[in-house]
């Protein structure tokens, strides 16, 4: 008992949550880190580069990911949700349901025999952004850690009929097992980290901008899944409708944000990853010319300006100052996108090969629920609500909040902000 | 003699390297190498699928070599080392090739030639794999006493939290007394609390036993290494010596004085840090006041945005007008930078509360006369005159020009403009590359008292992981000096960056293994070839030059 509290909880495994996971494995702490999804990796895990060195994602988060998997401090929970707390700080006491995975974890190496069996096929690949699909038993992405399949309940053949059963055969190793259940699991704490990251909003909410409707319009997160080299179409970026190569892309930022309407608020990292996209754009194609459509080009961050620079003198960018009124499609599937130019104040109509939609980075769905199941408050738009000056500090005495959780933020301020958390909980375990 | 036993793992990474090169047939060609006994390819041998791979096949082919051809040693040499120490294989007894960042990126568009490279490279890696001796690791002891240099806002607080940790720490500041630029302004963004407030702090340092304050101080030599530094402090007259496990760097920024720019003038045209005094005091006599953003920044001289700058005009802006509602406020910017949820409200609030923006264009920058501005209105394409009897300069955060002295100092990086680098961008953004050394605050990049405050604690928890610890261990490749060969001419001792290499009390020319980096630079410049870099002998180099064709 003594033992564990002098640990720590930690919701959610993406950057944040591992960053936070790692900085107190070292401490000498131990971590409990608790993940929805089968995999760690979170959202990083999805984008191909990341903005301002345009450095490979998956490549410099792996090590990452590996790291937390071999700690020995850290104990890792994936398809897991917490569901009530009890306690204070310094001795929480934590109710977390554990799904089914149907695949034991220990036994599971990875190798794929189960996957090329399974008759279920077309499921559609969250991680992909649904542009690509799996079988019933699969693994997200082909580094996931733990590198371990899962079933998906709902569609396994076996599961919900009683037929089938060809994984069981297939897998040498004996790791699948029908008879898992959701299993209720307690354990204390001393202190709690939230990191649970953000939703993306969904565009087709904004009708005028044609997004579900008009093949060629894709969100800022399926572009990252397009152009990813280990992505559906392996890197070579064709746009949907044809599958031909685009010339002429336009990215739209502010797509649900700093809008009344929508989300009120500026999602922090859509000026740097739509130049960040359109400059691979251009890596991948010197005939790509890219039009990025904004309010305020917001770079306040190290090398942020002169990135922004970059990607207008070397990479065929051109940013415009406008609000896109509306995309419509002509003929060849080409979207038109419609705005006022602010020099001309002339209303322009200009036909794109592809367009991307930087869509607002919003609260996650479950946010309300975990607030109730932690007893903390959220802000007015639901993010998590943190002190004014000690952002990571919650409403609640050892238990803090680090990454897009509580304020949509890039990938540096996410570390950062989940070494800081760290230190917070640190203090809450050494003052007993 | 040794049986050499080389297993290959050549890597696809996706296709970053599988989309160009022919992964099949360097495959084929590395297997027909000497001492190759195993080689295969891999979608992403940094998978665990990947390592547990190379697990096995130790195990299996008894391996005593592994090579892996793919990204960069940079980011994953040490997670195959390591890989290769969990299957009982020594972690020196490792070698990376480079057949990414070196070969298939800049090959791109020449595959055949890039495939040809690849072969070369993995060839010159198994060369030296060959000749690999095995290492350990150095072992050093801890002192769990931390050093902050800086008393502002972001070194008080990084001090606090390892204060609480119970590790003893010492703030070095430069003024007479703790609190940075807090001490300058009136009141806070964004929900204008006294910066008095956050200032009361100080008390609870100067009271808590953990923390020892020297004001009127500056480092002037820092010698040792992570776990062991030796700081020596001036203060005032006195020198006295610090040991300490870690430093934190805390120096922060000032912001620049305009001179010469808008016609500054102090009195009718001045700073925003000109303004938090005035309005501290009650004493601002003004009804139409017009505040112009970027004065000395995203220029060629200085080409950031200073990150605060508009946060810091809304909110004095929002002061004056809850002052004298009557008062007429303009601010001319670029663009607005209050990214996130609370400041992108804090603006809107600030049109709600009639204050006028007006974009502008660098191009065409506003023009100060006696009593009106002259700008071009970018959005409305409109050239306006507005009257005022009070300008404020919103001017950039600059790095002090001692930044520099502390730099060669603590031989931390420096990049334009002089503010510190980290080591990595996004993945450490509190730690330097130097090992024990962190940075927070306003001397990294311009940051506002929220943000020094969260990175305080950062650079404070990448502080404790290594005070928590009793031992380190440091890296086993370093400078070796045969004393039978060695004229001791000294010329080693002069060339090291890092000071590691020096001659002892019985005359000798000796290597700090820990301070070491093997950087080869003595090495490279020992007259007599009586220096030896572990890891990377001359043999080994040798033989990796031959066997790409090189000949000596």
């Amino acid at each position: 008992m003594e033992e564990n509290l002098k640990s720590v909880l930690i919701i959610g495994g993406g950057i944040a949550g591992i960053q936070a996971s790692l900085d107190l494995a070292e401490r000498g702490f131990k971590v409990e880190l608790v993940e929805k999804e089968s995999c760690i990796g979170g959202r990083m895990a999805q984008l191909d580069k990341t903005f301002p060195t345009n450095d490979c994602s998956i490549c410099i988060l792996a090590p990452k990911l590996a790291e937390c998997n071999r700690h020995p401090n850290i104990t890792l929970h994936t398809l897991s949700e917490v569901k009530n707390i009890t306690g204070e700080a310094g001795n929480f006491t934590v109710k977390m349901l554990q799904k089914a995975r149907y695949v034991i974890e220990d036994v599971c190496k990875g190798c794929g025999d189960c996957e090329v069996i399974c008759p279920i096929r077309g499921l559609p690949n969250r991680f992909d952004t649904n542009l690509n699909s799996h079988g019933a038993i699969y693994i997200p992405f082909p580094s996931s850690i733990p590198l371990v399949y899962l079933i998906d309940d709902k569609k396994c053949l076996y599961l919900n009929y009683g037929i089938c059963g060809l994984c069981v055969k297939a897998c040498g190793a004996g790791a699948i097992d029908f008879s898992q259940k959701d299993e209720e699991i307690e354990f204390n704490v001393g202190s709690i980290i939230i990191a649970t990251g953000f939703d993306v909003f969904d565009a087709t909410l904004i009708p005028c901008l044609g997004y579900g409707r008009i093949n060629n319009v894709v969100t800022g997160l399926e572009f990252e899944r397009l152009i990813c080299a280990s992505g559906p179409l392996g890197g070579h970026l064709v746009r949907p409708s044809d599958k031909k190569e685009p010339k002429k892309i336009a990215f739209i930022n502010c797509v649900g944000s700093r809008d009344i309407n929508y989300n009120p608020y500026c999602s922090s990292c859509c000026c740097m990853y739509t130049t960040k996209e359109a400059m691979v754009a251009y890596e991948h194609d010197n005939e790509i010319n890219s039009t990025i459509f904004y309010i305020d080009l917001r770079a306040p961050g190290k090398d942020f300006q002169k990135y922004i620079k970059r990607g207008n003198r070397e990479y065929n960018i051109n940013y415009v100052k406008a609000k896109v009124a509306k995309i419509i499609e002509d003929k060849k599937k080409n979207p038109i996108v419609i705005y006022e130019n602010t020099k001309t104040f002339e209303i322009e109509r200009e036909a794109f090969d592809l367009v991307i939609l930087a869509a607002s980075m919003i609260p996650k769905k479950d946010a309300e629920e975990l607030s109730k199941a932690l007893g903390i408050e959220l802000d007015h738009y639901n993010f998590f609500k943190g002190d004014t000056y000690h952002p990571q500090v919650s409403s609640k005495e050892g238990i803090f909040l680090c990454g897009a959780c509580r304020e949509p933020m890039d990938i540096p301020t996410s570390v950062l902000d989940a070494s800081s958390a760290a230190a917070r909980a640190t203090e809450i375990l050494s003052e007993r | 003699m040794e049986d050499i036993r080389i297993g290959v793992f050549i890597c696809h990474c996706g296709t970053n390297i599988g989309g160009i090169l022919d992964i099949t047939s360097i495959t084929e060609y590395t297997k027909t190498l000497p001492n190759v006994i195993y080689a295969a390819d891999n979608i992403y041998t940094c998978s665990e699928l990947g390592l547990s791979e190379i697990r096995g096949k130790i195990k299996e082919h008894n391996l005593n070599r592994v090579v892996v051809a793919s990204c960069s040693p940079r980011t994953h040499e040490n997670l195959f080392r390591e890989t290769c120490h969990e299957a009982g294989l020594n972690p020196y007894l490792f070698e990376m090739v480079n057949i990414r960042d070196q070969d298939s990126w800049v090959h791109m568009k020449e595959p055949e030639k890039g495939t040809e490279k690849a072969k070369d490279l993995i060839h010159m890696g198994i060369s030296k794999a060959a000749l690999l001796k095995p290492l350990e690791k150095i072992k050093v002891e801890v002192t769990p006493s931390a050093a902050i240099i800086g008393g502002g806002i972001a070194g008080m607080t990084a001090a606090l939290n390892l204060a609480k940790q119970g590790f003893q720490t010492t703030i070095i500041e430069k003024e007479s007394q703790l609190g940075g630029n807090l001490r300058l302004l009136n009141k806070l963004y964004p929900i204008e609390v006294d910066a008095s407030k956050l200032l009361e702090i100080i008390d609870i340092i100067e009271r808590n036993k953990n923390i020892h304050v020297i004001t009127s101080a500056v480092p002037i030599k820092v010698e040792g290494f992570v776990g062991n530094f030796e700081i020596s402090v001036k203060e005032r007259e006195q020198i006295s010596k610090i040991k300490t496990g870690i430093i934190i760097v805390a120096t922060g920024a000032k912001p620049l004085i305009p001179k010469g720019l808008f016609r500054y003038n102090g009195k009718s045209i001045i700073t925003q840090l000109d303004l938090e005094p005035l309005l501290k005091e009650n004493k601002l006599v003004a009804q139409n006041i017009v505040m112009i953003q970027c004065v000395g920044a995203r220029n060629e001289e200085r080409p950031y945005c200073s990150n605060i700058c508009c946060m810091t005009a809304l909110k004095n802006a929002m002061i004056i007008k809850k002052l004298n509602p009557n008062s007429n406020l303009v601010i001319l910017y670029r663009d607005i930078q209050v990214h996130g949820t609370t400041y992108e409200d804090y603006y809107r609030k600030a049109r709600e509360n009639g204050i006028i923006f007006i974009k502008y264009s660098s191009d065409k920058p506003p023009l100060v006369k006696d009593s009106i501005i002259e700008v071009y209105n970018e959005l409305r394409n409109q050239e306006i005159n507005i009257p005022y009897d009070l300008v404020v300069l919103s001017t950039p955060l600059i790095a002090h020009e001692d930044s520099t002295t502390l730099a060669k100092l603590l031989k931390i990086p420096q990049q334009d403009n002089n503010f510190f680098l980290e080591a990595h961008v996004k993945l450490r953004p509190s730690d330097f590359a130097t090992d024990g050394i962190f940075i927070c605050g306003s001397a990294h990049w311009p940051a506002d008292v929220r943000e020094s405050i969260s990175q305080a604690y950062a650079a404070a928890s990448r502080a404790s992981r290594i005070l928590s610890k009793d031992t380190l261990e440091v890296e086993g490749s370093t400078a070796e000096v045969d004393i039978e060969i060695c004229i001791k001419c000294k010329i080693c001792t002069r060339m090291c960056p890092f000071s590691a290499i020096y001659k002892n009390k019985e005359g000798k020319i000796e290597v700090n293994q820990v301070l070491c980096k093997a950087c080869g630079v003595c090495g490279a410049s020992c007259p007599t070839g009586a220096i030896t870099i572990l890891h990377f002998t001359d043999e080994q180099i040798l033989s990796e030059i031959a066997s790409c064709g090189g000949e000596f």
